[in-house]
Formats: structure tokens, C-alpha cells, sequence
């Protein structure tokens, strides 16, 4: 048990350290970099919460993709790496907003779980979901199918998209 | 406590076996690139120069380890570190015998495939924190190299997942007892070992340390171990990548003597039957190393998305589709509880001749249409010949 305290411990100081540099650091790659972090830290409370698949799909697409495109844009852009002024003149209004969203997710989420007694020691509910337990939900009939077709529709069309406003001619 | 202890202990064998492996390897490649090329290669310090490896290591960390100016020295020197341990850790779950595997996990190739992603980003690290605009640029075509890559290695693994109905490395594994996966998948191995080497960046892909144009790619700035950690982590990709195709495609620790529920014997003969296959492939990457030219840029992505991809695609579907058949039929087998050969053999056959038939189909449409371009530049080429005559 003390040692998945431990672990929670490292794995959050990881995505809150790394979210907050992400907005701090000066460098757009250090941020990148720092936005790796934090996803990892996120990565390794998923496989806490025993489901590796989330991990490994966070690892997956978020830094070996996701992250990887928005370093590639910075570093295409060099200038950009050698920005140190702040540039953003809504700070204010972003902090109001980051406030409020904080605010209610505790209120909305954490609380009604938690209560304002001590801290839970059971979990919350008693079903442990596989990889193939997701699988099947995605496809079958009375799971997820039309979300998750929905989505690949999504997907495929922002891609061609993509593709068309590439193309030169 | 102990059980801690335990888990710390297999870490630490499961991390350490892969990098000294590689030592050893570094001579078997040094050898078998001097034989291809008529060489003689190492041979001064030991028997057949077999110590040579170790006068290698010595010398690079006795080099002098130099940080270059305007170099963002956090980033610098994490990359290698990265380099290293996304290869390492695609170890832990790979079975080396019946009972013998860091963790089995139940998403073990999605694992694999995950953990692999994070070389892509220490590349990607040690190419901008070097302050030098060849590692740059050799970072770049690593980015669109090893990503463009992934799409057809992942849709490749994707077929032994099907077969075997499971990602756990163990499962898929086991469910080649009867019949390795190879003989009904024979494409989808092939696509798989192309982006595999594609994906350690070796020749004939090895644009991201071309020597002759960017003089020596993303590590450019790097010297002495931390070099050689980069060296080292290309060494254990291919490794690795030799034994995923072993466990992928031709049944990993199976072989005469073998017993799924494991004994001693079973144990060693399975790593011996691993460490075999893993040899065969580790070999034939280093024979196309040494054999072929490198390819330029736009043949790479040409070669990648207007071919390996749609076959890949293609080979999903049609597998896909056969499997369903043999359901419906109903002589599919589950190879998790019945794998001997007699079971899976129609489903075998069927699936040989999906792929026996989509590979035709490939050699159709392609020739067909290299044949059109050809007869097209031809056709161009006499016009400026008999434009130019007169």
C-alpha cells in the first residue's frame, strides 16, 4: 500500500509540477517538454486506477503524437523559441476563467464524491473494466457503437480536411 | 516488503540483460558488416577481436564529454537518458520463456508500441537542444520518418492481436502452439519487419544520421557515453525488435521439447528456441544494412504511404473478413484454448491463400501502373528525341 502511495505521490507531483511550467516556463519547447511531463504523470494515476489501456492510449497518442506535433510547430517556427516577453494581454480573464473551472470542478466533482468527512478507503464502485470489456463496449450494439462511429467519422473528415488544405494546387 | 524486493530485483535483471547484450552485439556487427563488405573487421584485441566491444566502451567514457555552447544543457543531456530507456523498457514485458517475463501485461503490444513512441520525442530533444542546424534537420526527418512509420507497423501488429484475441505478449505467444503465426500472416510480417527497421533508423532508412549529408544527423553535438547511449539504444532496438518478430510471428519460445506450463527444461529450451529465431532476424537486418543503398526522403514517404500503408489497410480488411468466414463456417479455432496444428490448419490455409491472393493483387496494380508511367516516359522521351533531331 505504501508503495502506491509513493507512487501517486511521484506520478501527481509529475502532472502538477509539469502543468504549472507548462504556463511558466519561458520556452515554448520547455513547455512542450513540460506538457510531456504532466501527461505522463497522468498516464502513471491511469494505471493506478487499473486501467493500463488509458495509460498506454495516453502515452500513445499524447506524447508520441500529440506532443510530438506541437514540439515539431514550435521548433519549425524558430523564432517563436526565442520569445521571452509575455505576449497574451488576457491573463486576467484567463486566470477568472481557470478560477471559476477550478472552483466548480471541486464543487461539481470532488466534493459530492469525497463529502467533507475523511478520506474515502474503498473504491468507488466495484467493477473492474479489462481491455477487453472496453473493446466490447465500444462495438456492440448496446454499448458505445454510435459515439464511437460517430467519432471515427469525426476523425476521418477533420484528416481529409487536413489533407485538402495541404495540397498545394 | 519482500515482494517489493522481488519486483526492484526482476526490474533491475529485465532492465540490465538488453544493455549488456549489447556489448556482445556491437562485435557480431562489426564482423558480419566486415564479411559482407570483404573485410576482415575486429580482430586485434582478443581472440577474433572479441574483447573489442569492451575497448570500445572504455574509450568512450574516458572521452572527453562536451557540452557545446547555446546548448539548453537540461534538455541536452536528458535526451540520451530517453534515448536508452524507451527501448529498455519495451523489455518488461517481453517473454523470454514459459515462465520467464518481466510482466505479463494484458496490453502488452499496445505497451510496446507506446513506450517505443518516447524515442521518437528524445530524438526529437537531442536534435533542438544541440544548437546546430544539421542535428536540426536531422531530427526533422526523424519525426516524419518514425511517425509516418508507425502507421504500418501498428496495423501490422494488429493481425497477430486478432489471431491470438489477445495483446498480452504470453497469449500471443501460446496461441502459436500449433501454428506460427507467419504461415497465416506472411504479409503482415513482412510489413511489420520493413517498419521495424524503419523505426531503428538503420540503413536502408537510416536518413536521420545520413552520414554524407548532414554529417552525422541528430547526435551530432553528442560525444563520448553520451553517444554511445544513443549508439547503445540503437543496438537494443533491433534487438528488440528481432524478438518481437520471433514472438510475433514464429512463436516466440515454441519449439521441440516446450510445454506451455513450464518445468526447468521447458525454460531453457525456450530461451534457447527465442534466442535462435532473434538471431535469424537480428541477422537478416544486418545483412539489408549493409547490402542496400539508403533511400532519398521522398521515396521513403512515397514507399511508406502510397504502399506499405495501403496494403496494411488492405490486409486488415481481407484478414478481418477471413476470420469472420472461418466463424461462420465454422472451422475457426481459439487458439487460446486449442492451438494444436490439425485445428488450426483450415484456418491456416485460408488465410495463406487471402494473402497469397492479396499479394498478387499487389503485384498487379503496382505493375500495372509503373508499366503505364514507364511507357508514358517513353512515349515523352521520343517526343524531345525527335523534337531535338530536327
Amino acid at each position: 500500500m505504501f508503495v502506491q502511495y509513493l507512487a501517486f505521490a511521484i506520478f501527481s507531483a509529475f502532472a502538477i509540477i509539469g502543468a504549472a511550467m507548462v504556463v511558466w516556463s519561458r520556452n515554448l519547447v520547455h513547455s512542450a517538454l513540460f506538457l510531456v511531463m504532466s501527461l505522463f504523470g497522468v498516464a502513471g494515476l491511469f494505471i493506478l486506477l487499473s486501467a493500463p489501456f488509458l495509460a498506454a492510449i495516453q502515452v500513445l497518442v499524447y506524447i508520441g503524437a500529440i506532443a510530438i506535433l506541437i514540439i515539431f510547430a514550435v521548433m519549425l517556427t524558430r523564432s517563436m523559441t526565442a520569445i521571452r516577453e509575455p505576449f497574451n494581454t488576457q491573463s486576467w480573464l484567463g486566470a477568472v476563467i481557470g478560477a471559476v473551472l477550478f472552483v466548480s470542478l471541486v464543487a461539481g466533482m470532488i466534493l459530492p464524491v469525497w463529502g467533507w468527512g475523511s478520506l474515502p478507503t474503498l473504491p468507488q464502485s466495484d467493477v473492474v473494466g479489462t481491455t477487453r470489456d472496453i473493446g466490447i463496449a465500444l462495438v456492440s450494439a448496446d454499448g458505445y457503437v454510435l459515439p464511437f462511429e460517430v467519432a471515427s467519422l469525426l476523425l476521418t473528415a477533420a484528416m481529409v480536411g487536413a489533407i485538402v488544405i495541404a495540397r498545394e494546387d | 516488503m519482500a515482494s517489493f524486493l522481488t519486483t526492484l530485483l526482476v526490474v533491475a535483471v529485465v532492465a540490465t540483460t538488453p544493455l549488456i547484450l549489447a556489448i556482445p552485439l556491437i562485435w557480431i556487427e562489426r564482423k558480419v558488416a566486415a564479411r559482407i563488405q570483404d573485410r576482415l573487421g575486429p580482430n586485434r584485441v582478443g581472440p577474433w577481436g572479441i574483447i573489442q566491444p569492451i575497448a570500445d566502451a572504455v574509450k568512450l567514457i574516458s572521452k572527453e564529454d562536451i557540452t557545446p555552447a547555446g546548448t539548453d544543457k537540461v534538455v541536452y543531456n536528458l535526451a540520451p537518458i530517453i534515448a536508452v530507456a524507451s527501448v529498455v523498457l519495451m523489455w518488461a514485458c517481453i517473454p523470454f520463456a514459459p515462465n520467464l517475463i518481466g510482466v505479463d501485461l494484458e496490453i502488452g503490444v499496445l505497451y510496446i508500441v507506446s513506450v517505443a513512441s518516447l524515442g521518437t520525442m528524445a530524438i526529437m530533444m537531442a536534435g533542438w537542444s544541440g544548437n546546430n542546424k544539421y542535428a536540426l534537420l536531422g531530427a526533422f526527418r526523424v519525426v516524419a520518418q518514425l511517425v509516418s512509420y508507425e502507421v504500418p507497423l501498428v496495423l501490422s501488429l494488429l493481425i497477430p492481436v486478432m489471431l491470438a484475441g489477445s495483446m498480452g505478449m504470453q497469449d500471443i505467444v501460446t496461441a502459436q502452439q500449433g501454428m506460427w503465426f507467419i504461415f497465416m500472416a506472411p504479409v503482415a510480417a513482412l510489413i511489420f519487419f520493413i517498419s521495424a527497421q524503419a523505426e531503428t533508423g538503420r540503413a536502408p532508412f537510416d536518413l536521420l544520421e545520413a552520414e554524407s549529408e548532414l554529417v552525422a544527423g541528430f547526435n551530432i553535438e553528442y560525444s563520448g557515453m553520451k553517444f554511445g547511449l544513443f549508439f547503445a539504444g540503437e543496438f537494443v532496438h533491433v534487438l528488440t525488435n528481432g524478438v518481437l518478430i520471433a514472438h510475433l510471428f514464429v512463436g516466440g519460445w515454441w519449439g521441440l521439447g516446450v510445454s506451455a506450463d513450464g518445468g526447468i527444461l521447458s525454460n531453457v529450451l525456450g530461451l534457447v528456441y527465442l534466442i535462435i529465431k532473434t538471431a535469424i532476424f537480428y541477422f537478416i537486418s544486418l545483412w539489408l544494412r549493409n547490402t542496400l543503398p539508403r533511400v532519398r526522403i521522398d521515396q521513403l514517404m512515397d514507399f511508406n504511404w502510397k504502399f506499405l500503408v495501403p496494403i496494411s489497410v488492405a490486409n486488415l480488411v481481407i484478414t478481418s473478413l477471413l476470420l469472420k468466414i472461418s466463424q461462420v463456417a465454422g472451422f475457426a479455432v481459439d487458439l487460446t484454448t486449442n492451438a494444436s496444428f490439425t485445428a488450426a490448419l483450415p484456418m491456416t490455409l485460408l488465410l495463406l491463400g487471402g494473402n497469397i491472393a492479396l499479394i498478387f493483387g499487389v503485384i498487379a496494380i503496382y505493375g500495372f501502373n509503373i508499366r503505364r508511367d514507364r511507357v508514358q516516359e517513353e512515349a515523352q522521351a521520343e517526343a524531345i528525341a525527335h523534337a531535338t533531331s530536327h
